[in-house]
């Protein structure tokens, strides 16, 4: 009689079946088992098989098999996959120069004291509870240049204009941190005077105090490191990041902030490091951690919606062109005279979103935009 | 029905001589159906109702008062007033029995003026021989409405906190990417390599202050070691270093980070613009700033080891560079030495305040 299988399935009795499936699932472990011994055996006296293993056996990851986003970043944009003979190196190049010209963060990279460190105010949303000033405790101990205040309410202390007052007196950023349900939940990070505002959801907080083994801080102001920032939207996120950090770290406190981005999550981290040898570095993790995920961006400091404003006075041109510049000059230099040396910085009247997040804009789970 | 009363005691005499008198808030005699609608709405069902531990709600949207009661239900009451507002303009609403059969027309709408003080005695007026309970709820209800109205108007001039909805699902799905990008993100190491890099390159200077002086001591070891096993593949390399050693200018170019990869792609271009008139400080600055964005690039592939990486980067730094500016020497040579010459400028203290 030919052999016929008899599948273990069959078996109607639980307590045979599952012994019989069991011996079954051992000896295919067991040989997955013996296989991969024997393959480590070979690989532990011939670490070249080891790497030409690994080097066709490549995992496919999120990270690796992103979506083509044409705002990435890259060294060389003109050797990169063209889709379109529009992409030129001169346009490139054109892009480069416009960016440059209206760069927002320009102010930081031309700074004569690169020693003193960016004013940051830090503040909350109005009645924000304990565990949020306790975030905002850790927040100024982050920034070396950080100021906390409370937030007021009322009908003049809207974000966009404590962003013009920040402004007014030489801050440089102001960072708003939003609380709902007695946690702290967003951070709103406005570049000063006239730049992006960027809003992040927040997430993960952990504070000094819950981290087992952290080390203290000094105040010595850390290095920076930024990873992940890839696209354009990314180095524009990333440099505001650095803007708040002053430019020239102090090495001796050995001291490392870290905004790692992953997946459009960027990871806050600080260690204190020491070099042990040439290929090893040992880190102790000082203060908090904390996660962000970057949900909008808008082009100027908040805007304040005056609604109930009455209308602008009614003015008469003037017919006669060659009178009303002459009139107009003397009035300015006159006005300059009087006026002090504060610049009075007004909010906009209507937000202009750069980018915002959608879901609908996730159409892959390999979509990325930082 | 006086020969009941002989019949029955005090108590229930006195019962119905009260019956007999009629005070004004009990219904018409006509109407004694009012009755019948309250005792068949209180005891079985009414659809307005809103049953609470303490209290019994109305819904109904002409009570008065919104609560259940015998006289504050517009159903079980043939005669009846309120107020309602409509778009911010106030309403008294009145229900008489002569209306009672048909529904369509049976409240009348009186519009009543904005000042409040007119509004009141309007309301007298209309109701001018209606029971003191009716017209008092009224007037109240002016009241409250007007005092919300105000409100109303004051909160759309101001700028409230713009409440936004939780949406569990999404918060749930971005909880768990987060976690899968934390761990695929392998965070200390990343940093402890990118340290490691920092170290190597020279980007912390001569002596750095970061470092022990034995480590410090192996890595300059180690860097004279590779020097020496160049020097003896070609001696021509010797002179290029002696070269660059007395250029400054070199030592700033780009090509010198071939290591590094920039930030500020367009702050840097512009120091390289103001290069030979203030070296010094650009090379601080240039130094300082000499940040790696590290730049996951997708369209390579995963690299097994970093030295590679960063030869790619450099030769592509260096190919696009090469279009801006004349190379000082041959670019081959510039890759196979690893560790740069040192900066002229090391990161102390001295050099920043001048």
């Amino acid at each position: 009689m030919p052999p016929t299988r008899f599948e273990p399935s069959q078996i109607k009795n639980k307590h045979k079946r599952e012994q019989i499936l069991q011996k079954i699932r051992k000896v295919k472990t067991q040989a997955k088992l013996q296989k991969r011994l024997a393959l480590a055996k070979a690989e532990a006296n011939d670490p070249e098989a080891k790497k030409k293993r690994l080097a066709e056996n490549v995992p496919r990851t999120l990270d690796n098999m992103r979506e083509f986003d044409p705002s990435i970043m890259t060294a060389d944009p003109s050797s990169s996959n063209q889709a379109e003979g529009s992409t030129s190196a001169e346009a490139i190049q054109n892009e480069q120069a416009a960016d440059i010209s209206t760069d927002p963060f320009a102010s930081y990279f031309t700074t004569d004291d690169p020693s003193i460190p960016p004013k940051v105010l830090i503040t909350t949303s109005f009645k924000a509870s304990k565990t949020t000033y306790e975030f905002c405790d850790e927040l100024v101990g982050i920034f070396p240049g950080a100021e906390f205040r409370r937030r007021k309410k009322g009908k003049g202390f809207e974000m966009g204009r404590i962003a013009g007052w920040a402004a007014d007196r030489g801050y440089k950023h102001l960072m708003v941190v939003n609380e709902d349900m007695k946690k702290p939940n967003a951070i709103t990070l406005v570049y000063l005077p006239n730049g992006p505002t960027a809003y992040f959801k927040l997430t993960s907080v952990e504070l000094t105090q819950q981290i087992f083994g952290h080390a203290r801080a000094t105040p010595h102001y850390p290095e920076l490191i930024l990873n992940g920032f890839v696209t354009r939207l990314g180095h524009c996120v990333g440099r505001m990041f650095q803007t708040t950090f002053p430019p020239l770290p102090e090495f001796a406190g050995r001291q490392v902030v870290t905004l790692h981005n992953q997946r459009d999550f960027i990871f806050f981290r600080r260690h204190r490091y020491a070099f042990r040898s040439e290929e090893k570095v040992s880190l102790q993790e000082i203060g908090p951690r904390f996660t962000l995920k970057l949900r909008w961006i808008k082009k100027n400091i908040p805007a304040v919606y005056n609604l109930g404003e009455s209308p602008a006075a009614l003015t008469i041109e003037k017919d006669d062109e060659e009178d009303a510049p002459v009139e107009e000059s003397e009035n300015k230099e006159e006005a300059s005279e009087e006026q002090p040396t504060r610049k009075k910085t007004i909010p906009p009247k209507q937000d202009e979103y750069l980018w915002q997040w959608k879901s609908e804009l996730e159409t892959t789970r390999r979509t990325f935009f930082l | 029905s006086v020969h009941v009363i002989g019949l029955m005691g005090n108590n229930s005499a006195r019962f119905l001589a009260q019956l007999t008198l009629r005070p004004l808030s009990s219904p018409p005699p006509k109407m004694q159906s009012d009755d019948v609608i309250w005792s068949v709405i209180n005891h079985q069902f009414c659809s307005y109702k809103v049953k609470t531990t303490t209290q019994n709600f109305c819904r109904n949207e002409y009570n008065v008062t919104g609560l259940c009661n015998r006289a504050s239900c517009p159903l079980a009451n043939s005669r009846y007033a309120t107020v309602r507002e409509k778009e911010g303009v106030l309403y008294l609403c009145v229900k008489t029995i002569e209306r009672a059969h048909s529904p369509a027309n049976m409240w009348e709408r009186i519009k009543l003026s904005n000042n409040y003080a007119k509004a009141l005695e309007q309301i007298d007026q209309e109701l001018q021989h209606w029971p003191n309970f009716t017209i008092h709820k009224c007037k109240q209800r002016v009241t409250k409405i007007t005092q919300y109205l105000i409100k109303m108007r004051r909160l759309k001039l101001r700028q409230e906190p713009k409440l936004i909805g939780v949406k569990k699902k999404l918060d749930r799905r971005e909880a768990t990417r987060e976690r899968k990008a934390l761990s695929a993100a392998h965070l200390e190491r990343s940093i402890e390599k990118e340290l490691i890099e920092r170290l190597k390159s020279k980007s912390y200077g001569d002596a750095p202050l970061n470092v022990n002086e034995s480590v410090w001591q192996a890595i300059l070891d180690r860097e004279k070691a590779g020097k020496e096993k160049d020097t003896e593949e070609d001696l021509d390399l010797m002179d290029d270093e002696t070269d660059e050693e007395d250029e400054d200018e070199l030592e700033e170019e780009m090509e010198d980070f071939g290591d590094n990869e920039f930030v500020s792609d367009f702050s840097d271009e512009d120091d390289d613009e103001d290069e030979e008139s203030d070296e010094e400080s650009n090379a601080v600055r240039r130094g300082v700033l000499s940040l790696r964005l590290r730049t996951d690039l997708p369209f390579f592939a995963l690299q097994t080891s970093d030295e590679e990486s960063s030869e790619e980067e450099s030769d592509a730094a260096e190919t696009k560079l090469g279009k801006r500016r004349p190379k000082a020497g041959p670019s081959k040579k510039r890759v196979e030495k690893k560790p740069r010459s040192k900066f002229s400028i090391p990161f102390s203290i001295h050099t920043v305040l001048t």
